[in-house]
C-alpha cells in the first residue's frame, strides 16, 4: 500500500539534504502549474510500503504573502498526506519552531525530525527531544540530515502516526481576550452554514481571516458572499479596536502569541545553553572577512570571475566534442544520402537542431555546478548583500548579479545559462525584470559579429571599442530593467529581508543532484521546442528554391565553364592529380564564385530572403539594406549565424565565423556600409530579439507571454536606437 | 535606555525590538524571520555602501534594506 508524505520546513533547515538522503535518485521534479515553483517529488520503499514524499518550498509560514507558501499550504489542504514531515534546525530552535505551530494549527498528521543536532551541539546548546514530544504532543525525532542519522527512527514515528489515522485536529492556542472573543463569534458564524469546513477546520478559517488573508477571503466571497461578509464585519471590527488600544493590526498579535506560545514552550527544560550565546561561531568569523566593506568586494569579483572562468573554460572541451561528433553526423549523412531537400533538411535542420540543443548542455550543466556550490555553501546570499544596494537602483535585487554576469557581463557568456541562473532570484518582479534584461548582455554568439564591424570599420582601436560596448550592453541592459520596472513590471519592491545562513561544506551528492535535475529539465522543456523552431528556421532559410528556369540557367553556366576548356584540363576538385594547372585553378574560382552567387540568389529568393527585402522600406531608416535584413533574421536562430548569412548573402560562400577577415573588407568597400552603418547595426545585434533558444528558455522559466514581449520589446527598443544612431550620425556627417 | 531606529544603530550594538510599525508583506516578511517585539538584536554589519545591514536575531543572521529597518524600533542602553 502506498503512503503519501510531505516534508515541510524552513529554507536552510537542511529539508533537501533529508530529502536526498531518504529518495536517493528516485525522484522527479516538476513545476507547479502557472508559476516557477520546482515540485519535488521521490520515493522509498520501507517495511514493505512504498512512501511517495513531497519535498514542499521552503517557507518561513502557511500565508498567501508568497507562491511557495501557497503551494505548500494548498498542497497540504488538497492531497492531504497521510503524515508530514516538519524538519527543524535544531540550532536555531525558536524561529524553526515558528511554521510547526502554523501546521499544527492546520492539523496536519505531523512528526517532526529535530535536525542538525550536531551542529546545536556545537554550539553549546543541548536539547531535550522527549520533553519538546510532551509538550507539542507529537512525535519529535533528532536526526543528522548529513549523515543519515535517525532516518529510520524518523520513518517509524512517520509510519506509525500515519497509521493512526486521526482526523486533523488543529492546536489551540490562545491569542489574547481581545482575538479570542472574536474568534468565537467567528467560529460560531463558520460553525452555522459550515462554511468552508469541507476544506478547512472552523477554527483555521477564522485566524486566517483574522490574519486577512487573501486566498482564503476571495475563496470566502466567492463561495458565499453572505457568510464572508459577516465574517469581514467582524474581522473590520476587530480591526478597528486593535488598530485604536494597541496600534496594531491582528495578524501580528497573532503572530507575537505564536512565539509567546513557543517561548514558554522552551522554558520548559527544553534548551539549555552550555556557552554563553555571544560566542563567535565560524560562520561569523569567516563573515568578517568576506562581508568585509573593504576586502568583500574584491573576493566577491574574483570568485564571480572564477565562477565565470570555470563555466565557460571548462566546458570548452565537452562543447568542441559534442560539435566534432555531429560534424561527424553530419559527414555521414552528406555522403550516404543523395543531394535534395531531405538531406538538407536532416543536416542543417535536425541534425544542427539536436547539436543546438545539445550543445548548451554542458554549458548549463557547468554553470549549475557552480552556482549549486555558491548556493548550498551559503555564499551566494551574500554576494546578493553586498552588490544589492547598486542593483536596486534600476529596481533589481542583490541576487541579480549573477545571472548578468553568467549573460555576457564579462563579454563572452551566455543567455541561456543566465536565464536559468534568475532561478535564484525568489522575487517575482526583479526576477521578471532579470529574465527580461540579461539576454541584452553580450553573449559569445555576439562577439565574432561585433569583432567582424570593429574590426572592418574601427580597425585602429579594437580593444578600446570592445570595451566600449561591453560597457554599453550593462548600461543598457540596467536601464531597460529600470524602465520595465517603472512600467510593465511597476509596483514595490518585494521584501529584501533574508537570511544570511550559517557557511556549510555543500555535499557531493547534493550538488549533483541538483546539477542533473536542472540540466535535465533544460533538456526536456526546451529541447523539443528548439528542435521544432531550428527545423522551421531551416525551413524559412530554404524554401521556396530558386525556380526552375533560374536554377536551369546556373546549370547551364556550370557547364559553359566545364566545356569551355579540353576534357585535358580537369578541374582540380573533381582530380585527384597532385599537379594542378593554372587554368585548373582558375576553373575553380569560377565555378566558386558561380556557387556562391547561387546560394546567394537562393537566400534572396528564400522566405527569410524575402522577409528581408520587403523589411527594407523600414529599416532604411536604420541604415540596413536587404542583406543585412537577412542576416539579422537568421541571427534570431543564433547570434553567429548572422556572420556566415552575410557572407552568403553578399556571395561570398559559407563564411568562417572565425575567419571573417575577407568579409570585412568587403563590407568596408560596399557603398551601404560606412561606419555610421556599422555603429547602427552593432547596436541592433546586441540588442534584437535574443536568440530562439533564449527566447524558448523566457518562456519555460516565466510564460510564452513574456518570451514573446521579450522579442518584440528588444527588436522594437534596438531598432529605435539604431535609426536614431544613423539619423543623427547621417545627419552630422559622421560616417 | 532609549528607543532608536534600527538604521541608526551602531556596528555591534545590541538591542531590544520596542515597535514595528509596518503591515502587510513587509510586517509578514519581518515577523515570520522572527522580528517581532521582544526579541533581542545585534549589528553585525553593513554592506560595502553602507545599505544593506546585517543583524543577529534568533541565533540567526537575517539583512534587511535601511529602508525595511526604518519601520523597526529598538530599546538600547
Amino acid at each position: 500500500m502506498q503512503l503519501k508524505m510531505a516534508l515541510a520546513g524552513n529554507p536552510n533547515a537542511g529539508k533537501t539534504t533529508l530529502f536526498n538522503q531518504l529518495t536517493g535518485a528516485r525522484q522527479h521534479v516538476g513545476n507547479y502549474p502557472g508559476i516557477t515553483v520546482d515540485h519535488k517529488e521521490g520515493y522509498l520503499h520501507y517495511q514493505g510500503r512504498k512512501i511517495i514524499i513531497t519535498d514542499l518550498p521552503g517557507t518561513y509560514s502557511m500565508t498567501a504573502y508568497s507562491a511557495e507558501e501557497l503551494v505548500a499550504r494548498d498542497y497540504l489542504v488538497y492531497n492531504r498526506p497521510q503524515v508530514v514531515i516538519n524538519i527543524v534546525d535544531a540550532s536555531n530552535l525558536e524561529r524553526n519552531l515558528y511554521l510547526t505551530c502554523q501546521l499544527l494549527e492546520l492539523g496536519v498528521p505531523l512528526v517532526v525530525a529535530l535536525n542538525m543536532m550536531d551542529v546545536a551541539k556545537d554550539r553549546g546548546i543541548e536539547i531535550r527531544a522527549d520533553i519538546l514530544e510532551k509538550h507539542l504532543r507529537v512525535p519529535v525525532i533528532p536526526i543528522i540530515a548529513r549523515s543519515g542519522f535517525g532516518k529510520e527512527d524518523l520513518l517509524n514515528a512517520a509510519l506509525r502516526q500515519a497509521a493512526e489515522k486521526n482526523a486533523w485536529q488543529p492546536l489551540d492556542i490562545s491569542y489574547g481576550d481581545d482575538l479570542d472573543t472574536s474568534l468565537t463569534e467567528l467560529i460560531a458564524r463558520i460553525d452555522t452554514t459550515a462554511f468552508m469546513t469541507d476544506t478547512y477546520h472552523a477554527r483555521y478559517t477564522a485566524i486566517k481571516y483574522l490574519e486577512n488573508d487573501e486566498q482564503i477571503l476571495e475563496k470566502g466571497r466567492e463561495i458565499e458572499p453572505d457568510t464572508a461578509q459577516a465574517l469581514e464585519e467582524i474581522v473590520t471590527g476587530i480591526t478597528a479596536h486593535t488598530k485604536t488600544t494597541l496600534d496594531v493590526y491582528p495578524e501580528a498579535i497573532i503572530a507575537d502569541h505564536r512565539y509567546g506560545y513557543i517561548k514558554s514552550l522552551l522554558m520548559q527544560g527544553v534548551i539549555t545553553r552550555k556557552f554563553d550565546s555571544d560566542r563567535l561561531y565560524a560562520s561569523d568569523k569567516i563573515d568578517k572577512v568576506l562581508t568585509n566593506r573593504l576586502v568583500g568586494p574584491a573576493i566577491m569579483f574574483l570568485i564571480l570571475f572564477l565562477l565565470y572562468k570555470f563555466t565557460f573554460g571548462w566546458s570548452e572541451a565537452p562543447v568542441a566534442w559534442l560539435e566534432q561528433g555531429f560534424g561527424w553526423l553530419s559527414n555521414i549523412v552528406e555522403q550516404t544520402l543523395p543531394d535534395g531537400a531531405l538531406k538538407s533538411l536532416i543536416i542543417s535542420g535536425i541534425i544542427d537542431g539536436v547539436g543546438g540543443v545539445l550543445g548548451f548542455v554542458p554549458l548549463i550543466m557547468f554553470m549549475f555546478f557552480g552556482i549549486a556550490i555558491l548556493e548550498d555553501s551559503g555564499y551566494l546570499a551574500r554576494v546578493a548583500f553586498m552588490m544589492d544596494r547598486v542593483f536596486r537602483i534600476f529596481g533589481l535585487h542583490g541576487s541579480s548579479v549573477m545571472p548578468f554576469i553568467v549573460s555576457g557581463g564579462i563579454a563572452g557568456g551566455c543567455a541561456v545559462p543566465g536565464v536559468m541562473a534568475a532561478r535564484t532570484l525568489r522575487s517575482p518582479k526583479e526576477r521578471m525584470a532579470t529574465l527580461l534584461t540579461v539576454p541584452l548582455m553580450n553573449c559569445g554568439a555576439k562577439l565574432p559579429v561585433l569583432a567582424l564591424l570593429i574590426g572592418a570599420f574601427f580597425s585602429e582601436n579594437k580593444a578600446r571599442y570592445m570595451f566600449l560596448f561591453t560597457m554599453l550592453a550593462w548600461v543598457v541592459a540596467l536601464l531597460a530593467a529600470k524602465l520595465l520596472r517603472s512600467t510593465v513590471l511597476r509596483g514595490a519592491p518585494t521584501p529584501f529581508v533574508m537570511e544570511l545562513p550559517p557557511y556549510r561544506f555543500p555535499t557531493m551528492r547534493g550538488l549533483l543532484i541538483h546539477t542533473w535535475e536542472r540540466t535535465y529539465q533544460y533538456i526536456k522543456k526546451a529541447g523539443t521546442v528548439i528542435l521544432g523552431i531550428s527545423i522551421l528556421l531551416w525551413a524559412l532559410m530554404t524554401y521556396p528554391g530558386l525556380p526552375e528556369q533560374t536554377s536551369a540557367d546556373f546549370a547551364q553556366r556550370r557547364e559553359a565553364i566545364l566545356s569551355g576548356n579540353s576534357p585535358a584540363i580537369i578541374p582540380a576538385s573533381t582530380s585527384a592529380m597532385e599537379s594542378i594547372s593554372e587554368q585548373a585553378e582558375q576553373i575553380d574560382a569560377r565555378l566558386a564564385a558561380l556557387n556562391n552567387e547561387e546560394a546567394e540568389a537562393a537566400l534572396r529568393n528564400s522566405i527569410a530572403g524575402r522577409m528581408g527585402t520587403s523589411l527594407e522600406s523600414l529599416s532604411q531608416y536604420a541604415g540596413f539594406d536587404w542583406r543585412t535584413n537577412i542576416a539579422l533574421v537568421g541571427g534570431f536562430a543564433a547570434k553567429e549565424v548572422i556572420v556566415s548569412t552575410l557572407g552568403t548573402a553578399y556571395s561570398m560562400g559559407e563564411v568562417d565565423v572565425e575567419e571573417s577577415m575577407s568579409l570585412g573588407q568587403r563590407l568596408q568597400k560596399d557603398s551601404h556600409w560606412n561606419r555610421i552603418v556599422a555603429v547602427a547595426a552593432l547596436v541592433f545585434i546586441m540588442f534584437y530579439s535574443p536568440c530562439f533558444v533564449t527566447v524558448v528558455c523566457i518562456a519555460k522559466e516565466s510564460s510564452w507571454k513574456w518570451a514573446f514581449f521579450s522579442m518584440g520589446f528588444n527588436t522594437i527598443f534596438a531598432f529605435l536606437m539604431a535609426v536614431a544612431i544613423f539619423q543623427i550620425g547621417t545627419l552630422l556627417n559622421l560616417g | 535606555m532609549s528607543t532608536v531606529n534600527l538604521r541608526e544603530m551602531q556596528k555591534n550594538q545590541k538591542g531590544i525590538i520596542k515597535s514595528i510599525s509596518v503591515s502587510g508583506q513587509l510586517g509578514h516578511r519581518l515577523r515570520e524571520m522572527g522580528l517581532v517585539p521582544g526579541a533581542e538584536i545585534s549589528i553585525c554589519g553593513r554592506a560595502p555602501l553602507y545599505d544593506p545591514v546585517a543583524i543577529k536575531v534568533l541565533e540567526t543572521t537575517l539583512t534587511l534594506r535601511n529602508n525595511e529597518a526604518d519601520h523597526i524600533f529598538v530599546t538600547v542602553d
